[in-house]
């Protein structure tokens, strides 16, 4: 079995933050990710050939960021064990369970940091499964990994600042946006002005990305919802959206959506770690102090991975929970934690408003999905027979929803329709959110054929 | 306070069908279930129905349960997904044909028909298990269920023909006296009171039967299952091979479940949970017996926490100390195909003082340690 001291799940940000800050000191930590080249989501690399390609647009305006993220890279080859193309399936106290490819194997290890990152919070609306729909994250891996786009004509629906930064990055790279259509009404909410001014920069960049699609003509909704995706000839052909109380439909050959993200702690779980439930996201969070540890010894959390918040706070909380890590090794260094708090403190002012108050998770169109809606699609479920269930057996808990009515049993394991399935429940049940509990992580964290389990040394 | 004719403490399977059967004799009926009815081992099983292979101390209840299985819609109102799909118990190597053999003849004796198959007629019929195997023994009757909705679908019923069933609901002590049984629970100043007592507390029957000086030493297990994504239909009947190492079905869905081996069990925390190590060695071993599911995906794995006793039989039948009392736990992995028939003979010994199911060979008496502390009443 292999060993290292120190493991770092995620090569995103918030990773390779820790990964820097730990090699600083004279630690080797092991750097695992799924993808081939780090970088997360936002930093996503493509296959050296077309990572060759002239796609200044690929970054959006963090073309900067990306350069001096593979800076730090490069200036980790031989400090750190880098991983790639690996997929963590378990986790078990200090063994590590790894695919890569078809071979497994374990690593253990001493001390943990998860910075897991985040996915696409999905809300299902009708036709949401139809080919040529895709979620943002989605749309973006397109772009950064293989430099294609998913059509020609796209429709952007959603929330957050993913939105208007996707829909950015493909107008520049020459599709032809149709439209994005926001559920919020992001310009509206003056009152979170001053806590977004602490944003600086970013808040910059995200008026620019709006302010861009607009004077290049592509019209952006406020307040428009989702009505139904539909076919044509073998894909998705037009998007019908409700704004205004009115229904318009746009023709289209692409969508992408996204409401938000939602954290990947399906390791954190594993762990053991304690959860705690988040109001303002409305989600269940694995909980950490101020400096990134967690309720177990020896694991740290950082990044999107554990509460969202863009990438600027992902590094910081890197180098954070790296920090505390040396602290718990006797290597504290005070002065930078605090500096580093003190950042960390100041854009969680900015991304607060931002995610809370200018993009909130749109929880009463979850809630009041049509009946005939595929929430859980890996089980074809609808939002009527989640809603029949939560009455026949007077039942609220989403792991006992999912044990009568096959929710979240799928491939995907709930990681897609989680988030509207519980506002179904919390709203049929007339209980508070909190109440609906999450959805327990269970090895594997991803599919894994029966074969590459059964292979290599038992 | 009501003096209820029956308490219950547990709310698993058995304890579920008890609750029912009670009140279908008429009986006033509690149960006390610490989580939720079901959640534990009843709840996240493997969900096989199987008579085949039973120790013949337990065939009786076995084939009484079984009786049971076939009118569920009709009980309970649901058939909770029970479909006689076959057991087909796989022979290794010729020892083993004459094993199963042998267990034919015993079984036929309790009105249990089981078809010997040889080489060539288990590879005809089954062409996707691996060749490998010397034949097989196929009990029809045999079949699986979905345990999630199984021991939830009994509560329910219960609940309806007037049972209480008290969820969220644990009882930390348990006492005889001259009227019946006091139960003090977690939270409530006032004991529960009832003229018997069912333990029917799983992994923790033993210690709700220390409370009366019956001292038993029960071990935990956590069984350690598997769920692929879903398939088309491949494999028919439940399999299970002699020796016991490895067991698969395919479900209604199309997914197909195995177990082998265990995972970890904390009874203080009420958490198991699955071991990779175990995983792998059961993804080998379903592999070994159908070598098409090598390409399938593993999509979760789990488990829940189960008694077991020394040898590997449940504990059914009236406390050796306590007049009033009875035990049903420690199932040891056999609690599903026979929970709902054990509920029927814990309604029949808890009114009638006896059953007209044969169930000696499980009594407390053969795993009790030394002479009992408590006083007779």
């Amino acid at each position: 079995m292999l060993h290292a001291d120190i493991v770092i799940i995620g090569a995103g940000p918030a990773g390779i933050a820790a990964a820097h800050t730990l090699a600083e000191a004279g630690k080797r930590p092991m750097v695992i990710d799924e993808a081939r080249y780090a970088g997360g989501q936002i930093f996503r690399q493509a296959e050296p050939l077309i990572d060759e390609l002239d796609q200044p647009h690929r970054y959006g305006l963090d073309g900067r960021r990306a350069k001096a993220f593979r800076r730090r890279l490069d200036n980790l080859t031989g400090k750190v064990t880098f991983r790639s193309d690996t997929l963590v399936w378990s986790i078990e106290q200090n063994k590590l369970q790894l695919v890569r490819g078809d071979r497994i194997e374990d690593v253990r290890f001493e001390q943990i940091v998860l910075a897991t990152g985040a996915m696409d919070r999905i809300l299902p609306f009708e036709g949401w499964t139809i080919p040529g729909v895709f979620s943002l994250g989605a749309a973006q891996i397109a772009l950064k990994a293989q430099a294609s786009l998913i059509g020609r004509k796209v429709v952007f629906v959603g929330t957050g600042p993913l939105l208007y930064l996707v829909a950015y990055q493909y107008l520049r790279s020459g599709a032809d946006v149709i439209e994005v259509l926001d559920s919020n009404d992001p310009l509206s909410n003056v009152t979170a002005l001053p806590d977004l001014g602490c944003g600086g920069l970013t808040f910059l960049k995200g008026l620019y990305y709006l302010a861009h699609l607009k004077v290049l003509g592509v019209s952006c909704r406020a307040n428009a919802v989702p009505v139904r995706a539909e076919w044509q000839d073998e894909r998705v052909g037009a998007l019908v959206y409700r704004h205004k109380g009115r229904e318009i439909l746009v023709s289209c050959d692409a969508v992408a959506s996204g409401y938000g993200l939602k954290p990947e702690t399906q390791l954190a779980d594993m762990l053991g770690l304690d959860f705690k439930f988040d109001g303002s996201s409305r989600q269940w969070l694995p909980a950490m102090d101020d400096d990134g540890r967690t309720s177990v010894d020896g694991v740290y959390l950082a990044g999107d991975g554990s509460l969202v918040r863009g990438s600027q706070v992902a590094e910081l909380a890197g180098e954070l929970a790296a920090l505390s890590l040396l602290a718990d090794q006797g290597m504290a260094d005070p002065d930078r934690q605090t500096m580093v708090k003190r950042k960390i403190a100041r854009a969680n002012r900015f991304r607060n408003a931002l995610d809370d108050r200018i993009f909130p998770f749109p929880h009463t169109l979850a809630a009041g999905l049509p009946d005939d809606v595929v929430v859980c699609r890996c089980e074809n479920l609808d939002a009527r027979t989640i809603r029949h269930t939560v009455h026949r057996f007077a039942e609220v808990d989403v792991n006992r929803v999912k044990a009568f009515c096959r929710l979240g049993m799928g491939r995907c394991q709930g990681r897609l329709c989680g988030s509207a399935a519980a506002e179904i429940i919390a709203a049929s049940g007339e209980c508070d959110i909190s109440i609906v509990g999450r959805l327990r992580g269970q090895a594997p964290v991803k599919p894994v054929s029966l074969s590459v389990l059964a292979g290599g040394r038992l | 306070m009501t003096m209820f004719d029956v308490a219950i403490i547990g709310g698993g399977l058995a304890a579920c069908s008890a609750a029912l059967h009670l009140r279908l004799k008429g009986a006033s009926v509690i149960l006390l279930e610490r989580g939720r009815c079901g959640a534990q081992a009843s709840g996240v099983n493997y969900g096989g129905v199987r008579q085949q292979g039973r120790h013949e101390a337990e065939l009786p209840l076995a084939r009484r349960s079984r009786e049971i299985w076939s009118r569920l819609e009709t009980l309970i109102g649901s058939n909770c997904e029970f479909e006689s799909t076959g057991h087909l118990k796989l022979a290794r190597h010729d020892d083993d044909m004459v094993e199963l053999q042998a267990y034919r003849d015993m079984a036929e004796g309790y009105g249990l028909h089981l078809d010997i198959l040889g080489r060539d007629q288990l590879h005809k019929d089954y062409p996707f298990i691996a060749q490998s195997y010397a034949g097989a023994s196929l009990c029809r009757q045999d079949g699986q269920a979905n345990p999630r909705l199984v021991a939830p679908a009994f509560a329910y019923r219960a609940r309806q023909l007037g049972a209480v069933i008290h969820e969220g609901c644990e009882v930390v002590g348990a006492s005889r006296n001259s009227q019946g049984f006091e139960l003090s629970v977690a939270g409530h100043d006032q004991p529960y009171r009832a003229r018997r007592l069912i333990n029917t507390a799983g992994a923790w029957g033993a210690k709700v039967a220390g409370w009366f000086g019956d001292r038993v030493d029960e071990q935990v297990m956590a069984p350690n299952m598997c769920v692929t994504e879903p398939i088309p239909p491949l494999i028919g009947p439940n399999l299970g091979v002699c020796g016991g190492s490895i067991y698969l079905r395919q479900s209604r869905n199309g997914s197909v479940i195995f177990g082998a081996g265990l995972g970890w069990a904390d009874t203080d925390r009420l958490r198991a949970r699955p071991c990779a190590q175990t995983t792998r060695q059961a993804a080998k071993a379903a592999i070994a017996m159908v070598p098409s599911l090598s390409s399938v995906l593993v999509i979760r794995t789990w488990t829940g926490i189960e008694g077991r006793m020394a040898d590997g039989l449940p504990v059914v039948g009236p406390s050796p100390s306590t007049n009033g009392l009875i035990h049903a736990f420690g199932f040891s992995g056999h609690g599903f195909q026979l929970g709902p028939g054990v509920g029927a003979v814990l309604a029949e010994l808890s009114l009638d003082g006896e059953t007209p199911t044969p169930i000696e060979g499980l009594s407390f008496s053969r795993c009790h340690q030394g002479p009992s502390s408590a006083s007779q009443s």
